[in-house]
C-alpha cells in the first residue's frame, strides 16, 4: 500500500504560559489534536507521532506574544493519499452503483460503477451483493473482502477518496496476491520472453498482471520536514 | 419555491404498477441527467414532489416514498452544482411531517448521499441534527400520544442514520460533534425545542457513537444547564423572608419522617411561587430532569462511573468557578446518591483535593470547600466513616495551617483557612451527633478542631456569625468546649469580618447544596435529599419518571443571608 511515510520532523511548538506547569503533558495534547486531520505542513494526515524534546529551557517570545516557544525533534507517521497512489481497504458495502470501502481504518472511500472496470460483473449471490469477475471467477468482491485500488481524488477535509478498480492491477488482494504468485512461477519457468513483452507493453488485457504490480509495495519513503 | 405541482405527475401514472425498481431508478438517472443537456422538466417534477409535505394523499405518499427509494440508488448521478434546488429540497424535509415509510426511505436516502462523497457528508448530518427538534407546529402535539409515537418514529430513525453514517464513514462522528454543539438552541430560544435537543444529545451520548462523542456533548449539556442558571437570579429566589436562620428547622430529628404521610405535591408546587412563570426556570428544571433520567440509565448499563468522571471535569471547568451556581451541581449531587460508595467519595475526595491544593487560585479554594461542607451536610448517603475521614482532613490541615502561622485575626489574608474552619463548623452543625456518640472520633477529631478553633487567627470571630452561633450551641449541648469568651451575635447572620473573609464573591454565605425552600416544605425537600436511591423508600429522590415534581430540581437554593 501507498500512501504512507514516516517523517523525520524538526518542530517548533509555541505553548502559552498557563501550559507551562505540566509541558510534556501539552506538548502531547497539541500533537494528539493534529491527529486525523489532514495538515499543510505535513502535507499529509497524521496517524502516529513520537516526540523528542529537545530544550531544557524554553525561550519566551519577546514582544506581544507571551508565548514560549520549544524546539522538539519528531517522528510522524503521515498518510497522503495522491491521485494515482494504490491503496487497500476493506469494502463495507457493496451496491450495483459503487463499492464503499474502509482505509486504514478510519478513511472512507468510494467506488462507483463507472469506476470499475467492465471485467467486474455485478451480481446477487444468495442475497448477497457482490462484483465478480467474468474472466476470473474467483476473482470476486464483496463486503468484508480487502481491495487494492487506485486513488482518483483525496477530500482533505472529510478524508474521504474516490478511488477507481479500472487498471487490471486493482481488485480483490487475496486473489492478485495468488494471481502474482502464480505468474511469478510461471515467468521463471517459461515465459521469460513474454515478460519482456509485458514491460513493453503497458495496456494489459485483463488477467495479466502488470509488472508495475510491485510498486505497492514500496517501502515508506523517509522525508524531512523542517518548520 | 414556486414550483406549481402537476396533480398526477405522469411519471407516477402507470409506475405503481408496471415499473420495476431499477427501471424508476434510471428513469430518475435520466431526469437528473437531462439538466446537463437543458432539459429541466422531467427534474422539476422531481423537486416538486420533494417538495410535498403537508396533507398528503395516499397516492403522493407513494409517489414520495418511491421517488426517495429511486433517488437513493441514483445518489451517484446527483451533482452537487446541477442538482442545488433538489438537494436543498431533500435537505429542507423534516421526517416529522412524514409517516414511517416516507420517513424510511429519505433515512435512507440521507445515509446514501452522505456517504458516497465527502461534499454531502456535512450536509447530511446538519439534516439529521436539524430533525432533533419537530417543525414549530408540531410541539405542542409532542405530549399527546399520536406526538410521542411521531417522536419514536423519528428518533430512532435519526440514530440509526448516524450509525449507519458512521459505518461507512469512520470519522463522521468528529464532524457529527461539530454540527450538533454548533446546532444546540440557545438559552434565547425559550421554547422545549431545547429540552428534546438535549434529550437527542444525550441519546447519542448513550448509543455507539457515544463512545467517541459522549464526554464532550456531556460537558456541553452541563454548560447549557449553567448558563440557563445563571440567568434565574439570586433575587427571583430569594423573596422571601430567611432570617429565621439556617438551622432551625434542619436540626429537627429527622428520624420520623420516614413514617410521615405522603407529601403534597401540589402544595409543593404552589410554593414555589417565587419561581412560578419564570420560563427560564422551568426549562432548567426540565433539563435537569432529563439529565436525572440518563444519569439512572447509565447506572443500569453499568456505566456511571465512566460518565461520572466527565461529570466530575466539568464540574470542576463550569459547576465551580461560576458565580454561586444554584441548580446546575445538583447533577453531581444526584449523580453522587445513585452510587454513593465511588461516585460520592470520589466526588468529595476531588473537591478536599481542590481545597488543599496550594496551586489553585484562592476562590477556586474556597468555593472548594463551600461545596465540600454543603455535601457532607445534605448527602444523607455518605457514610458516617467517609464523612469523618473528609472532616479529619479539613481539621489537619487547618491545624497544619495554624502552626505555620503566627499572627493576629487577618480575615483577609488568611480567607482560605476561614473557609475550612467554616466549613468544618457548618458540616458539625448536621453532623454532631455522629461524633459525639464515638470516643475515638473525639479524640482525633474534635480535640485538633479545638486547638484550631483556639488559635490567635480567631476563627471563631470571623466566619459567619450563624453557623459560629449554631455549632457553639451544638457543642455546649454536647459538652464539647468551654468556649472562654462569650459570643453575642444577636442572631447577626454575618458580621463585618465573614463579609472580609468571604471576598465580593461572597463565599462565605455560600452553601451550595442546601434547599432553599419554605418551612412546609423543607422537611419534604430534606427527605428527597437525604434518602438514597438504593432504598425502596417511597422517597427515593426522582427515582420514578412518573412523577417529575420530585426531583431535586426543583429545590431552590441555599438560603444565602446575602439577600438580606
Amino acid at each position: 500500500m501507498e500512501g504512507l511515510s514516516v517523517a523525520d520532523a524538526n518542530l517548533v511548538m509555541y505553548l502559552h504560559p498557563s501550559k507551562s506547569r505540566n509541558v510534556s503533558q501539552s506538548i502531547l495534547r497539541e500533537l494528539g489534536s493534529l491527529l486525523f486531520k489532514f495538515n499543510e505542513t505535513f502535507d499529509g494526515v497524521l496517524l502516529a507521532y513520537d516526540v523528542n524534546i529537545l530544550d531544557k529551557q524554553a525561550k519566551i517570545l519577546s514582544g506581544v506574544h507571551p508565548y514560549f516557544g520549544l524546539r522538539l525533534k519528531a517522528n510522524l507517521l503521515l498518510f497522503s493519499p495522491k491521485p494515482d497512489m494504490l491503496l487497500e481497504g476493506k469494502v463495507v458495502k457493496l451496491s450495483q452503483e459503487s463499492i464503499h470501502v474502509i482505509v486504514l481504518g478510519f478513511s472512507s472511500a468510494i467506488i462507483t460503477a463507472e469506476n470499475i472496470r467492465g471485467e467486474f460483473k455485478y451480481r446477487t449471490k444468495d442475497t448477497e451483493e457482490l462484483f465478480a469477475s467474468k474472466s476470473h471467477k474467483r476473482h470476486v468482491i464483496k463486503v468484508g473482502t480487502m481491495i487494492r485500488f487506485l486513488v482518483k481524488s483525496f477530500d482533505e477535509e472529510i478524508l474521504h477518496i474516490i478511488g477507481s478498480l479500472i487498471s487490471a492491477h486493482t481488485g480483490s488482494i487475496r486473489w492478485l496476491d495468488r494471481h502474482l504468485e502464480e505468474d511469478s512461477e510461471f515467468d521463471r519457468s517459461s515465459m521469460k520472453s513474454r515478460d519482456r513483452e509485458w514491460l513493453g507493453d503497458k495496456t494489459v488485457d485483463e488477467g495479466a498482471t502488470p509488472m508495475s504490480y510491485d510498486n505497492h509495495i514500496k517501502m515508506s519513503k523517509k522525508r524531512r520536514i523542517t518548520e | 419555491m414556486g414550483l406549481e405541482l402537476p396533480k398526477y405527475p405522469e411519471m407516477e401514472e402507470d409506475q405503481v404498477f408496471n415499473f420495476t425498481d431499477s427501471e424508476i431508478v434510471s428513469h430518475v438517472k435520466q431526469a437528473l441527467a437531462s439538466v446537463l443537456s437543458g432539459d429541466n422538466n422531467s427534474y422539476n417534477q422531481l423537486v416538486g414532489v420533494m417538495h410535498h409535505s403537508k396533507h398528503l394523499a395516499p397516492d403522493e405518499v407513494a409517489l414520495l416514498e418511491t421517488t426517495l427509494k429511486a433517488l437513493a440508488g441514483a445518489v451517484s448521478s446527483i451533482d452537487i452544482t446541477h442538482h442545488d434546488s433538489l438537494l436543498s429540497a431533500i435537505f429542507c424535509m423534516s421526517m416529522w411531517n412524514y409517516g414511517p415509510h416516507v420517513a424510511d426511505a429519505l433515512a435512507e436516502l440521507i445515509v446514501s448521499l452522505a456517504i458516497s462523497n465527502g461534499k454531502y457528508l456535512d450536509l447530511c448530518l446538519g439534516m439529521l441534527v436539524s430533525n432533533f427538534t419537530p417543525p414549530p407546529y408540531f410541539l405542542d402535539k409532542l405530549k399527546m400520544p399520536h406526538g410521542l409515537e411521531r417522536k419514536g418514529q423519528v428518533l430512532s430513525r435519526v440514530h440509526a442514520a448516524f450509525k449507519k453514517i458512521a459505518d461507512y464513514v469512520p470519522l463522521a462522528p468528529l464532524r457529527l460533534l461539530t454540527i450538533v454543539l454548533q446546532g444546540m438552541p440557545t438559552i434565547y430560544h425559550k421554547d422545549r425545542a431545547i429540552v428534546i435537543y438535549v434529550e437527542n444529545m444525550l441519546k447519542l451520548e448513550s448509543g455507539e457513537i457515544g463512545e467517541l462523542v459522549g464526554c464532550t456533548i456531556l460537558m456541553a449539556v452541563v454548560d447549557r444547564l449553567i448558563e440557563l442558571d445563571v440567568e434565574i437570579g439570586w433575587d427571583a429566589i430569594l423573596q422571601d423572608d430567611f432570617s429565621k436562620g439556617i438551622f432551625e428547622m434542619e436540626l429537627e430529628d429527622v428520624d420520623d419522617i420516614e413514617e410521615s404521610a405522603e407529601p403534597d405535591v401540589g402544595e409543593f408546587r404552589l410554593s414555589r411561587k417565587s419561581l412560578a412563570g419564570n420560563s427560564i426556570a422551568e426549562l432548567l428544571d426540565n433539563l435537569l430532569v432529563l439529565t436525572f433520567e440518563h444519569l439512572e440509565s447509565c447506572e443500569r448499563e453499568g456505566r456511571l462511573a465512566k460518565v461520572f468522571e466527565t461529570l466530575l471535569q466539568s464540574f470542576r471547568v463550569t459547576v465551580l468557578s461560576a458565580y454561586k451556581s444554584k441548580f446546575a451541581q445538583f447533577v453531581m449531587f444526584y449523580a453522587c446518591a445513585l452510587d454513593p460508595e465511588n461516585c460520592g467519595m470520589r466526588f468529595a475526595t476531588m473537591l478536599a483535593d481542590l481545597f488543599v491544593q496550594d496551586s489553585q487560585p484562592q476562590p477556586t479554594r474556597m468555593s472548594a470547600v463551600s461545596y465540600l461542607a454543603s455535601y457532607l451536610s445534605r448527602a444523607k448517603f455518605l457514610a458516617a466513616s467517609s464523612i469523618s475521614s473528609m472532616l479529619k482532613r479539613l481539621v489537619d490541615w487547618c491545624l497544619e495551617y495554624c502552626e505555620a502561622h503566627d499572627g493576629d485575626i487577618n480575615p483577609n489574608a488568611h480567607r482560605v483557612f476561614y473557609s475550612g474552619c467554616q466549613a468544618i463548623m457548618y458540616v458539625l452543625c448536621f453532623r454532631m451527633k455522629v461524633f459525639v456518640d464515638v470516643p475515638r472520633l473525639k479524640s482525633e477529631l474534635l480535640i485538633p478542631l479545638e486547638q484550631v478553633l483556639k488559635h490567635k487567627l480567631n476563627p471563631l470571630k470571623v466566619c459567619l456569625p450563624s453557623v459560629v452561633e449554631e455549632f457553639l450551641r451544638q457543642a455546649k449541648a454536647a459538652s464539647l468546649f468551654t468556649v472562654c469568651k462569650t459570643f453575642i451575635f444577636d442572631g447577626l447572620l454575618e458580621s463585618e469580618l465573614s463579609r472580609a473573609f468571604g471576598g465580593l464573591e461572597r463565599l462565605d454565605t455560600f452553601f451550595p447544596f442546601d434547599p432553599c425552600v419554605d418551612m412546609d416544605e423543607f422537611d419534604y425537600a430534606l427527605k428527597k435529599m437525604s434518602i438514597t436511591p438504593k432504598a425502596t423508600s417511597n422517597y427515593k429522590f426522582g427515582g420514578r419518571f412518573q412523577e417529575p415534581a420530585r426531583m431535586p430540581s426543583r429545590i431552590r437554593p441555599s438560603t444565602s443571608p446575602e439577600s438580606l
